[in-house]
């Protein structure tokens, strides 16, 4: 479900359906509520032979948001340590496969390849934008964290976080919009 | 001859590496606050914005600025005239570094081997640079280097013709090709001359000297302030999402270097600029 609230930014509820998708543009600022799943290197490592062998993953990716990320541990009384993102492209090789099962949100930062942009757009789905850095104030978001798959990679686990208005922008639509290009466009100087 | 017990230098790096990821330094919190006063766009202010707030947030908690508390990077100017009592210099840096990533709730992000890749669970070891100097002090220099924007620096082996400009244009290449992905705004460690290796330890070192501190030589002043004035006009801002802001700054280290070579190498830091210092 997407609403546009009254300051502009649009909140987003999980799971994320096809119009949900179409209704959200590359520049976008977005809060997001209900469930991300953390995958990052290593997880997804082992997600793709699953993939590839038509076997069931840990985690039911349709409709879904992963987050690339690797929490800090917390402290305790804490839900979660600092938790920004980590570098999305990274991550491309696998997404696209993930894209076709059903997944409709990834979560990081820096550029996706075209392989990824055009899987967007076939698949309908939205590359977000979480401030890499931010890890802090990130963890404030985060209500609920609970491992749900490859505990053994310690940080790289997935886990599920019940998250509230976290806050993100959308990167790569499924229009073929990118933030990265149109941002760099309106501000790049002559000369340079 | 002067004693130091390793005990001392493992307590030394343990606290060097718990305040590195809570507290970013006073230098970087200037930058943010320089960068909102020129900054034209409103999603790269914001973010400045969020930034400041997550600096703040991190040290009042005690909790990481950022989640990846990075690779210890670790240089060491040893006194020739101190004797190390106790133990090896590098298992006391080793010692240090393990007892601050657990005691600190910092991410263990390191693998015992970049091919089986297996997490070694204390953030061990270290990377440690280390110059024998004179005197009987020994200076510890921390960095917390985050891997998302290591992974974007670069070495080029340029030719004496290339010259300054060929510099320049390397430099201002590595950040667009950054770019987003590196977390910027940016600050950009170059080191020219040397050889391959020598290039690439200057480029981290020159990232401990203090942002907006100028170079002590004039003419490499002139040349980084040249590079942070074109590195800001290419609208890349911060995190990417177009903007002023692109790099906070760009600090050269030089060497001497053979008549066939001009190596430069750029490492590349993220805001979350880690790093403190601490002489025995």
């Amino acid at each position: 479900m997407v609403r546009t609230g009254a300051d502009g930014i649009k909140d987003i509820s999980t799971p994320l359906s096809d119009a949900d998708v179409e209704s959200l543009k590359a520049g976008d600022r977005v809060r997001i509520t209900g469930v991300l799943y953390t995958a990052r290197d290593a997880a997804h490592g082992r997600l793709f032979p699953l993939i590839q062998q038509g076997e069931k993953l840990p985690i039911d990716v349709r409709g879904a948001i992963i987050y690339y990320t690797g929490p800090s541990p917390a402290r305790p009384g804490d839900v979660i340590g600092s938790v920004g993102p980590t570098t999305g492209s990274r991550m491309d090789k696998f997404t696209p496969a993930l894209l076709e099962l059903g997944l409709k949100g990834t979560l990081g930062k820096g550029h996706r390849g075209q392989a990824v942009k055009d899987a967007l757009r076939r698949h309908k789905a939205v590359y977000l934008g979480a401030i890499g850095g931010a890890g802090a104030v990130l963890s404030r978001y985060v209500k609920k964290v609970e491992i749900v798959a490859y505990e053994d990679l310690g940080t790289e686990a997935i886990r599920r976080l019940d998250v509230e208005g976290f806050p993100a922008i959308v990167i790569n639509d499924c229009y073929g919009g990118d933030l990265y290009q149109d941002g760099q466009k309106a501000y790049a100087r002559e000369g340079v | 001859m002067r004693d130091i017990h390793v005990s001392a230098i493992s307590d030394a790096v343990k606290k060097l590496c718990m305040e590195a990821n809570w507290e970013l330094e006073a230098d970087m919190l200037r930058a943010f606050d320089r960068a909102l006063t020129t900054e034209r766009s409103t999603a790269g202010k914001h973010v400045l914005q969020i930034l400041k707030e997550n600096a703040q947030l991190a040290k009042t908690k005690r909790i990481p600025y950022c989640q990846d508390t990075g690779f210890v990077v670790c240089f060491v100017e040893l006194g020739q005239d101190v004797h190390v009592t106790g133990g090896a210099l590098d298992d006391a840096i080793n010692h240090g570094v393990s007892q601050g990533y657990q005691e600190g709730y910092l991410r263990a992000s390191i693998v015992r081997s970049p091919f089986d890749r297996v997490n070694t669970g204390d953030n061990t070891p270290a990377v440690i640079h280390l110059d024998v100097v004179p005197g009987a002090a020994m200076k510890i220099m921390v960095m917390a280097k985050g891997g998302g924007c290591e992974n974007r620096s670069k070495y080029k082996m340029l030719t004496p013709a290339d010259g300054a400009q060929g510099v320049k244009d390397w430099v201002l290449e590595c950040v667009r090709t950054a770019g987003p992905d590196a977390c910027p705004p940016l600050i950009l460690g170059v080191g020219v001359g040397g050889t391959f290796e020598k290039s690439a330890i200057l480029s981290k070192k020159a990232l401990f000297r203090e942002l907006g501190s100028p170079n002590p030589d004039p003419t490499l002043e002139a040349l980084e302030q040249e590079l942070l004035v074109s590195a800001n006009r290419l609208g890349i801002g911060p995190q990417g999402y177009g903007g002023d802001t692109t790099a906070f700054g760009i600090h050269i280290l030089t060497y001497p270097c053979h008549i066939t070579s001009l190596p430069v190498a750029v490492t590349i830091e993220c805001h979350a600029h880690r790093h403190k210092e601490v002489t025995l």
